[in-house]
C-alpha cells in the first residue's frame, strides 16, 4: 500500500480542459453587436459554476443574481430589481471570501454601471431591443469593409486578378496591405471557433503576388469636376483613386520626391518591399491621376488658392512630425525622431550607425521599425527603451518578436530621464530610472519608480519613437478647426464653415493604421462627390465563386514564415516569405464563408456597392 | 449541363442549379419550410438538408449548388433522423393548438409534421406570446413564428417598407416591427404580403366574420355586400372549384344563402372610379397639373398609405376619387338606402375584398345630411368569406349562377380588370379616349399597359389621343414602386397618370387571398379576369346604364359638388406614421 500517489487528471479532467481551450477560442471570435445583458448571463452562470459552495455570498448571492438578470431578460423586472441586482453584487464583492465570487460579481456590477441604459432599455421595452448588426466577422472588423470572403474565394480557385480587382473595390491598396496591414479582420474570425484565425493578411499578399500586373477598371465619364489633394500618402492616394474613377480629375500636391507618405518614409523596405508599393502606386495613378510634387502647402501654395482652383480640396497630410520627449539634453546630437530617421532611410540618404550603439524609446510599431533599421544599418547594439513591460506594448506582437530574433535588446521598465553628452554636445548615454510595474487602472497597468539609483545606457544614437502629430499651423490659420493637434473634421469628413474642404487619414484621427485611412478614403471620396452634385457608385463585377460545401475539419493555419536572421539582418530586402500555392489554397479553404453560411445569407453578406 | 445523382438516379440541370432544383427535376420534392425562391434561400429551418457522399455534415439544398458528379441522398436514415429532430425543435417553439388556428389544414408545418409522422415531441414546449393589438387590422402571434424569417423577405426585398426585421440577439431572437415600433405606429402599408408569404399561422388578418355574422342575425339591420372583382378570381381555390367554376354569380348565391340581405358586385363602382378618377384626370391634365409630376391613382390603400409615410409630399398627386370600395359604400348608405326605404344608420355594410388594407382603409367617415358614419362597416377578406361559407356549411358544389340585386346590377368588363395590375389604367384609356373624342376606340387598343406580377420595375406606355399625348406607367409591388417614385423624383422619367398596386401583380396577388404555400398566382388569377374582359358584353365603363342612371338619378355628372361630396376624399384627413428613413 502506498502512502503517497502522482496525481493522474481523470478522464474527464481532460475533456473539461479541452473544453476551457474551445470556450476561449469562442470567446475571440465572439460577434460584436451581442445583448450585453444575455452575455453577462451567460459569464455569470459559468461563474456560478465555478463555485466551490463553502461561502454563502457565492453559492446563493450568483444564484439570485442570476434570477434577476433573467427577470431582465424576460421583460419581468421593474427598475428595483436592478437596484436589487446592484445591492446583491455589492454585497458578495464585500462579503465572498475568494475572488471566484468577488470577481463574478464584479463582472455583473461593472455592466450594471458601465451599460446601466442598456438594462434600462429592456425593463422598459419589455424585452431586448438589441439588434445583430455585424454578420460577416471580418468585414464588420475591415475599416476599409474589403470583401474578405469573396477575395479569398477567388484566391482558393486561382483566380488572383479578380481577387484584386475585388479588393481594389473597397482598397486600392491590396498589395501593400498584403505587406503590413495590420488585420483587424482576423481579431474575431469565427474559424477561431474550429482552431483558428484564417490567415487573411497573408492570402491578400499571396493574391497580390501571384496576379501580376493588374488594371485598374476604366473609370467614368468626366465630370469636368478638379478636385485638389494635399498629401500623397495612403489617404490621399485611395481618395484619388476613387474620385477618379467617378469621373473627376484629381491633382496631388505632395511635397516629397515620391508617392506614398507613410508607406515609403515611414515603414521599412524589409516589410514593404518598395517596388512593391509602386505596384499600387502605378495603377491609381493610372487611372489619370495627376501629381504636382515638391510644393509645401502653406509655402509655396495656400489653402485658399486651392480653394479657388478646384472645386474641392482634400486635407490628407498625415502625421509626419515627431513628439517630444521633453527631457534634458534632448537637443544633443545625435538624437532623432524615428519620423525623421525613417525617412531619411527612405530617401537613401540613412545615417551611419555603423559601430554605434543605439537607444530606441517607445515600444509601438514606429519604434519596432527604427530598431530593425538601426541593426540593418551596422548599429553594434540596438536597445528598445520601454517604461513599461513587453506585454504593454503596442507594437504588434510579430513586430517585437521580429526585434528580437534579430538581436535587439529589450530594456523594459526603464524610463528615460536625462540625455548624457559629451563636451562636443553629441549624446553620450541615457539616464533611466527603473520602474515596477503598479496597479492596473482603465485597464492598461501603471509603472511607477523602484527607487533604485538611476542607471546609464551608453549609446552614440538616440531615436525618439513616442508618437507623431501634424503640422496643422498653416490649416488652423486658414480656418480648419484643430483640436489637441488633430484637424476636426464633421462625421462625413467635411467642415460645417468650409463647403468643399475635407480632411481624413492620420491628420484627422491621430496616428492610425493604413487601413484606417483607406477607410476613411471611401466616406471622403463618396461625400466629395455627392459635394460635387453626383451620386456615383464604386462597384466590381468579379462574380464571386459559390461557397463550397466540404465539411469544416478541424486544420492548422498556414503562417507566414520569414527569412533567415543571420541574412535578413545584411539587407534591407523583404523579410516576409511568401506561402506555395499549395499553402495558400488549403488556407483559402479554411475560410468558413460567413457571407453564405449563417446570418450572412439572410442580411449583410455582401455589399456590391457603395 | 452538370450531371449528378439524387437518389439513385442520374440528374443532368444546367451549371449554378440548386440541389433542390435537381431533385425536383428528377421528380423529387424535397421538404421545406423556410425557402421562398429568389427572396428566402437562407438555409434558416434546415428541413431541406439532404446527404452528400464523402461528407459529414448535412447541407441544404435550397441554397447550395449541384457538383458535377456529386451523388445526393435526400431520404437517407440520416437525413429522415436529423430532419425530423429538427421539426421537433421547431414544435418545441410553436403554439400548436392547430384547431383553433386560422391556418389549420393549410400549413407547412403541420403537413411536414404529418408527413415526417410525428406523433410526439420530446421536448418541452416554449413558446413566448408578445401582447399584440387585436384591433389592427394585421396580427401577428410570436408564439406561432417559426421564425423563417419571410415576412422579414418580403417586406425588405419585394416591398422595399422594412416593417419587420430580427429582433434581439441569441436565444432571444424573435421577429418583430423594426425600430422598437409597434405595428401601429409602424409605416405597415397592410399590403398582406407577410400574411400570404407566412407558412404557418403567425401573420393573419384581423378576423371580421363575427361583426358580418352579427348584423345578419340582427333582425334591425339590412344587410349589403358588395364583392371586388379580383375575389371571383380566387375564391374557388380553397373551395375545391374550377376556376371556371368559381364565378362571381356564385359568391352571390353563397352570400345570400348566408343570409346578406342585398349583393352586389364592386365592378359596378369600379366603372363609377373610372367616370370619376378619368374625368379628374383629364381635367388635371389639361390643366397642365401633371406637367412635373404625374396624378397617382387613389384605389388601392396599400400604396395610399406608402406614399402617405414615405412621400407625404407627393400626396396631393392623388387622384381625390375614393376606391371603389369606399365609392360603394358611399352609394349604398345614400342613393341606395333611400331607395329601398331604408335609414342609413340600420344599413351594414360589407365588403368581400382580396385585401388587408381594405380593413384600414374602412376607417374612412362619411357624412351625408344626417348620417354621420363610415361607407363600409365591415370588411372580410376573401379567406374570411370562405371562412363564413364554410361555417354556413355550404357544399360549394351547390351553388348556383345568381345575379346580383338591382339598381346596380351592371358591371364591365373593364371595371372587372381592376383586379390585376394594369387593368385601373386600361380602365381609364377605354373611357379617356371616349370622353375626348366621342368615340369608343377598340377595346383592346391599350393593351400595352397590361403589366404582370412577372413585370420588371414598371411598364410604361405612351398614347397619342387627337394630338394630345398621355405618358402612362404601371407598376405594381411597392419595391418596384420606390424605384419609379425615385426615378420621377430625379427627373429620369417623367408620366401624367401613374397606376400604382401595392400588391405584386395587383389585387389578384392581394394579401387577403388564399394562401398557397410557395405558389404565386397572380398571374394565372390575373388572366382569369383578362378573359372575363375579353367576354365581356360591354367594355367600356362609360357604357355601363346602371352607373349613367346613378348620374341621372342622383349624382348629376362626374366631378360634381354632390360627387365631391360622396366619391372624393381628402387624403389628408387622417395621420399616417411617417417613415423614418
Amino acid at each position: 500500500m502506498s502512502r503517497l500517489e502522482i496525481p493522474v487528471p481523470n478522464k474527464a479532467q481532460i475533456i473539461v480542459e479541452q473544453l476551457y481551450k474551445d470556450l476561449e477560442r469562442r470567446i475571440e471570435a465572439s460577434p460584436s453587436g451581442l445583448c450585453p445583458i444575455d452575455m453577462s448571463k451567460a459569464f455569470l452562470e459559468l461563474c456560478h459554476a465555478q463555485t466551490c459552495g463553502k461561502c454563502v455570498p457565492c453559492r446563493v448571492g450568483l444564484g439570485q443574481l442570476k434570477k434577476l438578470i433573467s427577470d431582465v431578460l424576460d421583460g419581468k423586472a421593474t427598475m428595483e430589481t436592478l437596484d436589487l441586482m446592484k445591492e446583491t453584487a455589492t454585497s458578495i464583492m464585500e462579503t465572498a471570501d475568494c475572488a471566484i465570487g468577488y470577481e463574478a460579481a464584479n463582472m455583473i456590477y461593472k455592466g450594471l454601471v458601465g451599460f446601466y441604459d442598456e438594462y434600462v432599455a429592456h425593463i422598459e421595452l419589455g424585452r431586448c431591443h438589441c439588434n445583430y448588426q455585424q454578420p460577416v466577422p471580418c468585414v464588420s472588423l475591415c475599416p476599409a469593409g474589403v470583401d474578405i470572403p469573396g477575395y479569398i474565394a477567388l484566391v482558393r480557385e486561382g483566380r488572383y486578378q479578380d481577387a484584386i480587382r475585388l479588393i481594389r473595390k473597397d482598397n486600392p491598396f491590396p498589395t501593400t496591405c498584403g505587406f503590413i496591414c495590420e488585420h483587424p479582420c482576423e481579431a474575431r474570425c469565427r474559424r477561431n471557433m474550429v482552431d483558428d484565425a484564417v490567415n487573411i493578411r497573408g492570402l491578400k499578399r499571396m493574391a497580390a503576388d501571384l496576379a501580376g500586373k493588374v488594371e485598374p477598371p476604366a473609370c467614368q465619364p468626366s465630370t469636368g469636376k478638379k478636385v485638389a489633394i494635399v498629401g500623397g500618402g495612403p489617404g490621399g492616394l485611395s481618395t484619388a483613386y476613387y474620385l477618379q474613377l467617378m469621373g473627376h480629375q484629381v491633382v496631388v500636391y505632395e511635397m516629397l520626391p515620391k508617392l506614398g507618405g507613410m508607406l515609403r518614409y515611414g515603414i521599412p523596405n524589409y516589410r514593404l518591399p518598395k517596388d512593391r508599393l509602386d505596384d499600387d502606386i502605378n495603377a491609381i495613378l493610372e487611372t489619370g491621376v495627376q501629381v504636382k510634387h515638391g510644393l509645401r502647402i502653406g509655402i509655396d501654395i495656400t489653402i485658399d488658392e486651392l480653394r479657388e482652383q478646384y472645386d474641392a480640396v482634400l486635407i490628407t497630410i498625415g502625421a509626419s512630425t515627431d513628439k517630444k520627449l521633453g527631457i534634458e539634453g534632448e537637443n544633443a546630437t545625435g538624437v532623432i525622431s524615428a519620423v525623421q530617421f525613417l525617412r531619411d532611410v527612405g530617401k537613401d540618404n540613412a545615417i551611419d550607425l555603423k559601430g554605434q550603439e543605439v537607444c530606441v524609446i517607445g515600444g509601438g510599431n514606429v519604434s519596432m521599425d527604427a530598431v530593425r533599421t538601426a541593426v540593418r544599418l551596422g548599429a553594434k547594439k540596438v536597445s528598445i527603451v520601454y517604461r513599461r513591460r513587453v506585454a504593454d506594448m503596442t507594437a504588434l506582437k510579430d513586430e517585437i518578436e521580429g526585434a528580437i530574433a534579430e538581436g535587439v535588446e529589450v530594456q523594459t521598465l526603464k524610463a528615460p530621464v536625462r540625455i548624457e553628452t559629451n563636451e562636443d554636445g553629441t549624446v553620450a548615454g541615457l539616464w533611466v530610472q527603473p520602474q515596477m510595474i503598479s496597479k492596473i487602472t482603465n485597464g492598461r497597468a501603471g509603472v511607477k519608480s523602484t527607487g533604485e539609483p538611476e542607471q546609464m545606457i551608453p549609446c552614440q544614437t538616440i531615436i525618439v519613437a513616442i508618437g507623431q502629430d501634424i503640422e496643422y499651423q498653416h490649416f488652423a490659420d486658414a480656418g480648419v478647426p484643430v483640436k489637441r493637434g488633430v484637424i476636426q473634421t464633421e462625421r462625413d469628413g467635411g467642415f460645417d464653415l468650409l463647403p468643399g474642404v475635407f480632411a481624413g487619414g492620420d491628420c484627422a484621427t491621430g496616428p492610425a493604421s493604413v487601413v484606417k485611412a483607406i477607410g476613411a478614403s471611401k466616406v471622403i471620396a463618396a461625400n466629395i462627390d455627392e459635394y460635387l452634385g453626383y451620386h456615383h457608385v464604386i462597384t466590381c463585377d468579379v462574380e464571386v465563386p459559390q461557397p463550397n460545401i466540404e465539411d469544416r475539419e478541424p486544420c492548422g493555419r498556414v503562417n507566414m514564415t520569414e527569412r533567415e536572421v543571420c541574412e535578413r539582418v545584411c539587407d534591407f530586402k523583404g523579410v516576409e516569405n511568401a506561402m506555395t500555392e499549395a499553402e495558400c489554397k488549403q488556407e483559402a479553404s479554411r475560410c468558413l464563408r460567413c457571407d453564405h453560411f449563417g446570418y450572412g445569407v439572410l442580411k449583410g453578406g455582401r455589399k456590391t456597392l457603395w | 449541363m452538370v450531371k449528378l445523382t439524387i437518389d439513385q438516379r442520374i440528374v443532368e440541370v444546367p451549371e449554378g442549379s440548386t440541389i433542390m432544383d435537381a431533385a425536383n427535376v428528377a421528380g423529387i420534392p424535397i421538404p421545406k419550410l423556410c425557402f421562398l425562391k429568389e427572396i428566402n434561400e437562407i438555409g434558416a429551418c434546415r428541413v431541406c438538408v439532404v446527404e452528400i457522399e464523402g461528407k459529414e455534415k448535412l447541407v441544404t439544398s435550397c441554397n447550395n449548388k449541384v457538383e458535377e458528379g456529386m451523388v445526393v441522398y435526400t431520404n437517407s436514415p440520416k437525413v429522415r433522423k436529423n430532419r425530423k429532430k429538427t421539426v421537433e425543435m421547431i414544435l418545441a417553439q410553436h403554439d400548436s393548438n392547430c384547431v383553433t388556428c386560422a391556418r389549420n389544414t393549410n400549413c407547412s408545418l403541420q403537413k411536414i409534421t404529418n408527413e415526417l409522422n410525428i406523433l410526439d415531441v420530446p421536448y418541452e414546449k416554449e413558446y413566448q406570446k408578445l401582447p399584440w393589438n387585436k384591433n389592427f387590422p394585421l396580427i401577428r402571434d410570436s408564439s406561432k413564428c417559426i421564425k423563417c424569417m419571410r415576412c422579414i423577405q418580403i417586406c425588405d426585398k419585394v416591398q422595399g417598407v422594412k416593417v419587420w426585421d430580427t429582433d434581439g440577439t441569441g436565444s432571444r431572437t424573435d421577429v418583430y416591427v423594426t425600430n422598437n415600433r409597434t405595428i401601429e405606429e409602424s409605416d405597415c402599408t397592410l399590403c398582406g404580403q407577410c400574411i400570404t408569404h407566412c407558412p404557418v399561422g403567425a401573420l393573419r388578418e384581423r378576423d371580421d366574420t363575427e361583426k358580418a355574422w352579427w348584423a345578419i342575425e340582427n333582425g334591425k339591420k339590412v344587410t349589403v355586400a358588395q364583392v371586388a372583382p379580383a375575389v371571383r378570381a380566387a375564391w374557388g381555390e380553397a373551395l375545391g372549384l374550377s376556376r371556371e367554376e368559381a364565378t362571381m354569380g356564385k359568391i352571390t348565391d353563397a352570400l345570400k344563402r348566408i343570409g346578406f340581405d342585398y349583393v352586389f358586385d364592386t365592378v359596378f363602382t369600379a366603372d363609377l372610379t373610372i367616370m370619376e378618377e378619368g374625368s379628374e384626370f383629364i381635367e388635371r391634365f389639361k390643366k397642365g397639373d401633371t406637367q412635373k409630376m404625374p396624378m397617382f391613382t387613389s384605389c388601392c390603400p396599400g400604396w395610399v398609405r406608402f406614399i402617405k409615410s414615405q412621400y407625404p409630399h407627393l400626396v396631393s398627386r392623388l387622384s381625390s376619387a375614393k376606391s371603389p370600395q369606399q365609392m360603394f359604400g358611399a352609394v349604398m348608405k345614400t342613393y341606395f338606402a333611400k331607395k329601398i326605404g331604408v335609414n342609413p344608420e340600420d344599413m351594414v355594410t360589407v365588403s368581400i375584398m382580396p385585401c388587408v388594407a381594405k380593413k384600414g382603409e374602412s376607417n374612412m367617415e362619411l357624412f351625408y345630411e344626417e348620417y354621420a358614419g363610415k361607407d363600409v362597416d365591415v370588411v372580410l377578406t376573401t379567406r374570411e368569406l370562405n371562412r363564413m361559407i364554410k361555417t354556413a356549411h355550404i357544399d360549394p358544389k351547390t351553388l348556383k349562377d345568381v345575379p346580383c340585386d338591382d339598381p346596380m346590377d351592371m358591371g364591365t368588363g373593364a371595371g372587372v380588370i381592376f383586379g390585376t395590375t394594369g387593368g385601373v389604367m386600361e380602365a381609364a384609356l377605354r373611357s379617356a379616349y371616349y370622353l375626348i373624342t366621342g368615340e369608343n376606340p377598340d377595346p383592346d387598343a391599350f393593351y400595352g399597359v397590361r403589366s404582370s406580377r412577372e413585370q420588371d420595375k414598371w411598364k410604361e406606355a405612351t398614347y397619342n389621343i387627337e394630338g394630345i399625348t398621355v405618358k402612362t406607367a404601371v407598376v405594381n409591388g411597392l419595391g418596384n414602386t420606390r424605384a419609379l417614385i425615385e426615378a420621377l423624383e430625379r427627373g429620369d422619367v417623367h408620366y401624367d397618370f401613374v397606376e400604382v398596386m401595392a400588391c405584386p401583380g395587383g389585387c389578384v396577388g392581394g394579401g387577403g387571398q388564399p394562401i398557397h404555400d410557395g405558389l404565386e398566382l397572380a398571374t394565372t388569377r390575373s388572366q382569369n379576369l383578362r378573359n372575363l374582359d375579353t367576354n365581356a358584353k360591354l367594355r367600356f365603363s362609360h357604357e355601363n346604364q346602371a352607373v349613367a342612371k346613378l348620374y341621372e338619378e342622383f349624382l348629376e355628372k362626374p366631378l360634381s359638388h354632390k360627387s365631391h361630396m360622396l366619391l372624393h376624399t381628402d387624403h389628408n384627413a387622417w395621420e399616417m406614421p411617417r417613415s423614418k428613413r
